[in-house]
């Protein structure tokens, strides 16, 4: 498949280009540099989301208040998620792993629109701007949860027009970081490589973009509507001025169901990647894993009422939604079983990147299959809004897309920066991170079955046991994250050099020196075989 | 040149006729407004803004001369917004 590339020119750390230091990365057009932009930023909020989420589970530690008030709970749990959904999971994976390495793995010297690249980044870092804005001015911070439910979204006295606008700003970025790959991919494959030809993550990438292009517009008008309904007291979704507070569910989950599939996408993509490269063989049936890629994108667009089963739809829409939820269990479990059969027999060496992968696959069961406790329609009558419903959240958004974040991160680490990190550190702070994370959201499923309420400060003693147990695995998995986070900045500094070709993929990006110089390729490759071609 | 760089010249007429009929169209769905026909008013409006879109996607947006792929591509997200507003619909027609 490969034509190697014996490259000359500096690597794109070391390129000295028209502009020195910190603008020499702000006015960037280069694909790889706006990736690490994203990733600095991205890792940045994530910090700042998960330091907000130990401080609620400090306070949940005890009933009654601990260290602070409810309504800096309410706070606390709204920024969380605004941060956490729009800021890091969202564009987490295509914004920095997509940037980085979708150009590459194709075999192009960049993305279709560089300009219009480095310009998604600023809308990005301008409307995490304003959300945080928001937190310090205006009558109080926004206390709605990151779902800005109407009617309450408009009636309540927090600051809410500032987190609304970032939200629509950031809808921006990810359209048009979409928009880019999807051209990118039509138009800059390198020659020869056929759609069947193309590695998977760039596969999952356009899946995503279609999702991001197509969905985001909708969560945009849905947020103008709030502000115009807040402002000029236009009647969309209050009744009392003859709207429907269900059309904005209806509204906001059209949008924000799609954008789970636009998190575990790339996240199933990175996996993709991951198992064959460790396993050193083929991925077990690869047309399949395209087409259900395809069709998690295409069926995810249909299955949004499963979050509103108790909101009052009609019994019609109930039974539809329900059924359709099932059905998009399908495609995902096609490419678990297909991950798995790629283990099978293979000759597996254990690293890093495999073990976060194998953690994705365990921590992604558990949530998928709590995930269809939710979509029956009988037991979410039981579980809905219980902090059962924020177990199945996080075992699959931080369990899906945030390990293959970590497990991306620990792949392609050696080509991105062109250093080695210490693998007994980084297994080490996996070990704690994983410990820390079954006991934190294992426990909120029991919690919940039990029926404690979600974005509640306060409960009744008979919780008690269940929460200190959580709060214990919250510090505990706080703690795995700092080993992680310090052993790869540590490595960046201590690290051995990396080779070109550290774990024996077969992908384009292993064919190039790490870290890649400027234009990726001296020559655009001639693709003759698949992308993971073991024999 | 590509096929689909190439340029078009749409006369002026044309276009005039095209506002004329987007005019109009606005014009009978403001009137449909006034008359109660149940569920066929939503119906009747999302008909009539399709046609009223499809004029100014194949005619101002010069879709008409593009690739037969963007055609296909624009078809295929019409399909789309239909599916998710009869689902939509399932919930407010049975409620």
């Amino acid at each position: 498949m490969i034509t190697q590339n014996s490259n000359e020119e500096p690597s794109y750390l070391d390129y000295k280009g028209k502009y020195k230091g910190i603008f020499g990365w702000i006015l960037s057009t280069d694909h790889k540099r706006i990736g690490l932009l994203y990733l600095f930023s991205i890792m940045s909020f994530f910090v700042i989301g998960a330091t907000i989420g130990l401080l609620m589970k400090f306070e949940l530690i005890a009933p009654g208040k601990t260290i602070i008030t409810a309504q800096t709970y309410n706070a606390f749990f709204t920024l969380h998620g605004i941060i956490m959904i729009f800021a890091v999971v969202i564009p987490g994976l295509p914004a920095v792993f997509g940037n980085f390495l979708l150009p590459i793995m194709i075999g192009a010297k960049d993305v279709a629109f560089p300009r219009l690249n480095l310009l998604s980044w600023y809308f990005y870092v301008t409307g995490v701007t304003l959300v945080l804005i928001s937190q310090f001015t205006g009558q109080g911070p926004p206390d709605t949860g990151w779902t800005f439910y109407a009617p309450y979204s408009f009636r309540t006295t927090g600051n809410m027009l500032p987190a609304v606008f970032g939200a629509f700003v950031l809808g921006f970025s990810s359209i048009l970081t979409g928009l880019n790959f999807l051209v990118t991919i039509h138009r800059l494959r390198a020659p020869g490589m056929t759609w069947l030809k193309m590695p998977l993550f760039p596969w999952t990438l356009y899946a995503t973009g279609w999702v991001q292009l197509l969905a985001t517009p909708i969560i945009g008008i849905t947020l103008l509507m709030i502000a115009a309904e807040r402002v000029l007291h236009i009647g969309f979704f209050d009744p009392t001025l003859g709207g429907d507070p269900l059309l904005y569910q209806h509204l906001f989950w059209t949008y924000s169901h799609p954008a789970v599939y636009i998190m575990i996408l790339p996240a199933m993509g990175a996996i993709s990647e991951i198992i064959p490269t460790f396993c050193h063989k083929t991925i077990f049936g690869y047309n399949f894993i395209v087409a259900s890629s395809i069709a998690i994108a295409f069926v995810g667009y249909f299955i949004w009422g499963h979050h509103m089963f108790t909101s009052g739809m009609s019994g019609t829409a109930l039974y539809t939604f329900s059924l359709l939820t099932f059905i998009v269990a399908i495609p995902s479990a096609i490419k678990v079983f297909n991950w798995i059969s790629t283990m099978h027999k293979a000759s597996i060496d254990l690293q890093t990147p495999f073990y976060w992968a194998v953690g994705f696959l365990f921590v992604f069961m558990i949530g998928g299959f709590s995930g269809l406790v939710l979509g029956s329609l009988a037991t979410d009558i039981h579980l809905h809004n219980t902090h059962f419903v924020v177990a199945h959240f996080h075992f699959i958004v931080f369990g899906g897309t945030g390990y293959a974040f970590f497990g991306a991160m620990h792949y392609w680490y050696p080509k991105i920066t062109g250093k080695m990190y210490d693998s007994r550190w980084a297994n080490i702070g996996l070990i704690i991170f994983f410990t820390g994370f079954i006991t934190l959201y294992g426990a909120m499923f029991f919690l919940g079955m039990k029926g404690m309420p979600r974005r509640y400060y306060d409960y009744d003693e008979i919780f008690h046991t269940g929460n200190i147990i959580s709060s214990l695995g919250a510090m505990v998995m706080y703690f795995g994250l700092a080993v992680i986070i310090i052993n790869l900045v540590a490595s960046l500094k201590n690290g051995r050099k990396a080779p070109s070709d550290p774990w024996g993929g077969k992908t384009l990006e292993w064919t190039i020196p790490s870290p890649p110089p400027v234009e990726n390729f001296n020559e655009i490759p001639v693709i003759t075989k698949g992308p993971y071609n073991y024999k | 040149m590509a096929e689909n760089e190439k340029n078009h010249i749409i006369p002026y007429r044309t276009f005039l006729y095209v506002l004329a009929g987007l005019i109009a169209l606005t014009l009978t769905s403001v009137t449909l407004t006034q008359i109660s026909l149940g569920t066929l008013t939503v119906v009747i409006a999302l008909i009539i803004a399709a046609i009223k879109s499809s004029f100014v996607l194949r005619i101002f947006m010069h879709l008409k001369f593009e690739n037969k792929m963007f055609s296909r591509a624009v078809i295929g997200v019409i399909a789309l917004l239909c599916a998710v507003i009869t689902i939509t619909l399932l919930d407010y027609l049975n409620r």
